[in-house]
Order: structure tokens, then C-alpha cells, then sequence
């Protein structure tokens, strides 16, 4: 017997996570800008990381958004394949998006065409990504992404015969590169793998992952601790004024790929990390 | 920390040190990407704009909306280097100074230092932290632009730090 879901069921949980994600900084991010306010000497990394701190204290206590960039709105669903759902899925998080940026005082920050460039006024239309599972739930997780961090992502197409040591310098050159402009500390998302699509889905879903935790597998957890080291070498420092903190955390997902290739994608989050999950 | 009284001026300007942290007081306009576009665009016409760049300080936000009893959302600094390509010509027509966040190309840099502007980051990412410095806003152009609006804002001690002058 299939379970059945009602589709408001998922409305009302898309709202919720969106209104949670922009206005309550994840526990783990808010204890990496904590532990990362220890580390610093300087006095303007020092000032910077007091006034994040604060932001996040701000945010919540006001409901108010973190940032005002209240980002595009990314939703991951995974399905169980013993779940009927009772409505249409996808104008159920439409809604629940809808009404989770006008209720909570979000920006709208989507045009209706990338090169007319109307804003719709809604925040819609999301970017919606559906995968199936074994199973009677739904887990839906959800990203508001800001575009500050989104537009200084970058892919590279690796001859698979390349050392991982040119794959690090690829990854420290993007962050390099970025500077101040993606809000650092940053969270950096990793994809190495699949298809140069699959890489880069893979390097925004990277930063589900808790700050602290490493991937699975030893190596490429040593590969993500290298690269965090080399970053904060880079010493950008808060919001770019120099200091030991460019980075709070490395999160490298892979994915087989073929012989011939070796994708590598990166999707850098800003210090405001905004994601939020539910199972129903 | 010292603090500023704006309106700016060249004077002022000239006694600011890179990196130094200063707390401006006084009123700026906002304008982003699609403002600029705009405002240039205007000018390039040889058309009349909307709102006086002479002496003026341009704020680089889009603020999400005022929730009840609030004066502004949270509205913190995008990045500026988008702004770029429009900034020379704004200088020209007497803007003085910017606050946004993250590096200039080198050509906007040099044109600010031309014009004896000045360019400020303030804090990315903390728009909840500084909607508090804001105590009023107004849209006074391009208002079908929405949240990418010139609004005019008062602000005390809101902070920034200078970058190029």
C-alpha cells in the first residue's frame, strides 16, 4: 500500500524551510564563525566577524533575513517510491515558495527572462531537482542561494591523467579569484565527477553537508582538508579585510565518470550558508 | 573610530587613509545593476536623470522589503566590481563616493582616484546587522525596478572602511 502525501503537505514545508533558511543561520556555520572569531589577531577580521556574529543574532531575533540577497530558490526533492502524491508537486512548492518570500519580507530577485530581465515580483519560478528513493517519505531540502558567492563558480574539464595536485590549484586559484566578492569566510562546495552537469549539481549539494564533517572516503577527506589549509593561506580573510579565516569548511561530493574526463566543479557559499531540511 | 558627516567632499576625502574604519552619518542613495544601467544609459543620451550625482554617495544594495514598523529590510552591500563598467561616467557627473563590498577593476580604481573619489566596503552579508544604522528610507526614482529601486536612505554611524581613494 502507497502512503499518500497531500501536496499542501509539501507547500506548507517549502514555505516553512524558506522562511527557516533566511532568517536563522545554521547552527554549524554560526559555531564556525565562533570558532573562527578565536583565531583571528587582527582587529578589522576580528570587527568583521563580530558584525556576522551579530547579523545572525539580529536575523532571527527579528525574523529579519540574514542578507538581503534572499537568493534564487534551489529545492532538492527525493521521493519515495511508495509515496502518492494528492495534488501537483511542483506548483505545490511553487506555492510554498511564493509565499514563504512575500511572508517573509524576501527579496524578489528573479527576472522572467535572463535576457529581458522583468522581475516576476514573486520569486519564482524556483529551480526544482527530483530524484527517487526505496521508501514511504519525502525529503525535501532547500537552498536560497545568493548570487555574490553563485557568480564566482567555476567548472574545468581535467584531462584524467592530471595529478589531484592541479585539481587543489584549480580550487585555491578559484578562491583566489573570488576575493571578497563571495562574503568569505565562504563554505566551498565541490563536485569531481560524472558529467560537467552532474559535477556542478554535485558542488551545490556539497554544502548540505555539516561544517566539520568530511566525505566518506579517506582520500578525498584528505584532498578536502588539503584544500582548506591552501585557502586559508590565501589569508582574504572576513568579508576580504586579510585574516586567517577565507574558508569555514570544504565539501567535496564525487560521482563515477568516464575514462576520457574528469569534471571539477566549484560552488562557493558565502558566510551566510542558507539551506534547511525536512523529512515528511 | 571617526565618524562622518555626509554629504562628502573632496576635502574630506583627502584626509582618509586606505583602511582606515569611518561611521557615516548623514543621507546616500542606493543604486544597483539595473539602476545603473539605467542612469548611464540617460546620460549617454544626453537625457536629464532623475536624482543629482553631484557630491553624492551611492550605496550598492537592493534592501528586501520593510517588514511592519520597520524603516528598511535587511540591505547590505552587493558587489561592486558589477558596477564597474558604469562608474567612470558617474564620476564624471560628480559622484564622490561608493560603498559596497569586494575588489574594483583596475580602470574604475584609477578613474576613482582621478576624480578624488573615494570607494568604502562595508560588511557583506550582514544586511540584518546594518538595516539597524538606517533610520529612514524613501524610493525616489525607478520605482518599477522594484528591489533594484534608487531609494534615498538616512543612516547613523554606519560603518565602513575605506578601500581606494
Amino acid at each position: 500500500m502507497n502512503k499518500i502525501i497531500n501536496s499542501k503537505l509539501i507547500q506548507n514545508a517549502v514555505k516553512g524551510l524558506f522562511i527557516k533558511a533566511n532568517t536563522s543561520l545554521r547552527p554549524d556555520i554560526l559555531a564556525g564563525l565562533k570558532d573562527a572569531r578565536k583565531n583571528e589577531t587582527k582587529e578589522k577580521a576580528i570587527y568583521a566577524l563580530d558584525a556576522i556574529i551579530k547579523n545572525a543574532f539580529i536575523a532571527k531575533k527579528k525574523m529579519l533575513a540574514i542578507c538581503q540577497d534572499t537568493g534564487m530558490a534551489v529545492i532538492y526533492l527525493k521521493i519515495g517510491q511508495s509515496v502518492t502524491v494528492k495534488g501537483d508537486i511542483k506548483k505545490a512548492v511553487s506555492k510554498g515558495v511564493e509565499s514563504a518570500y512575500k511572508e517573509g519580507c524576501f527579496r524578489y530577485s528573479v527576472v522572467n527572462d535572463p535576457l529581458i530581465r522583468k522581475n516576476t515580483n514573486t520569486n519564482l519560478p524556483p529551480i526544482i531537482y527530483t530524484d527517487i528513493a526505496p521508501g514511504k517519505k519525502i525529503e525535501i531540502r532547500v537552498v536560497a542561494k545568493g548570487f555574490g558567492c553563485e557568480n564566482v563558480s567555476k567548472i574545468k574539464m581535467f584531462r584524467p591523467t592530471e595529478p589531484v595536485s592541479e585539481i587543489e590549484a584549480f580550487i585555491v586559484d578559484a578562491v583566489r579569484d573570488a576575493g571578497s566578492r563571495p562574503c568569505p569566510p565562504v563554505y566551498i562546495g565541490i563536485g569531481i565527477g560524472g558529467t560537467i552537469d552532474k559535477a556542478v549539481s554535485l558542488s551545490k549539494e556539497a554544502i548540505f553537508r555539516p561544517l566539520g564533517k568530511h566525505n566518506k572516503d579517506r582520500h578525498v577527506a584528505r584532498l578536502e582538508k588539503s584544500i582548506f589549509k591552501k585557502v586559508n593561506m590565501l589569508k582574504i580573510g572576513p568579508v576580504g579585510v586579510g585574516g586567517n579565516t577565507t574558508a569555514l569548511g570544504v565539501s567535496i561530493l564525487t560521482y563515477p565518470t568516464h575514462i576520457a574526463g574528469l569534471p571539477v566543479a566549484v560552488n562557493i557559499s558565502c558566510h551566510a550558508t542558507r539551506t534547511a531540511e525536512i523529512t515528511i | 573610530m571617526r565618524k562622518i558627516s555626509l554629504p562628502l567632499t573632496k576635502e574630506i576625502i583627502k584626509t582618509l587613509k586606505p583602511g582606515e574604519q569611518v561611521l557615516l552619518s548623514g543621507a546616500f542613495l542606493t543604486a544597483r545593476d539595473a539602476a545603473h544601467k539605467r542612469l548611464t544609459d540617460a546620460l549617454k543620451a544626453g537625457k536629464k536623470i532623475p536624482v543629482s550625482l553631484e557630491g553624492e554617495t551611492i550605496y550598492y544594495t537592493g534592501p528586501t522589503p520593510a517588514g511592519i514598523d520597520m524603516v528598511i529590510g535587511s540591505c547590505g552591500p552587493t558587489t561592486s566590481a558589477r558596477m564597474d563598467p558604469f562608474t567612470p561616467l558617474l564620476l564624471s557627473h560628480g559622484l564622490l563616493a561608493m560603498i559596497g563590498k569586494g575588489e574594483r577593476s583596475k580602470e574604475t580604481s584609477l578613474a576613482i582616484k582621478r576624480h578624488g573619489a573615494v570607494y568604502f566596503i562595508t560588511i557583506g552579508g550582514a544586511g540584518a546587522y546594518l538595516s539597524e544604522k538606517v533610520k529612514s528610507a524613501e524610493i525616489i526614482a525607478y520605482k518599477d525596478l522594484g528591489p533594484e529601486a534608487i531609494y534615498r536612505l538616512e543612516v547613523e554611524d554606519f560603518p565602513v572602511i575605506a578601500d581606494i581613494l
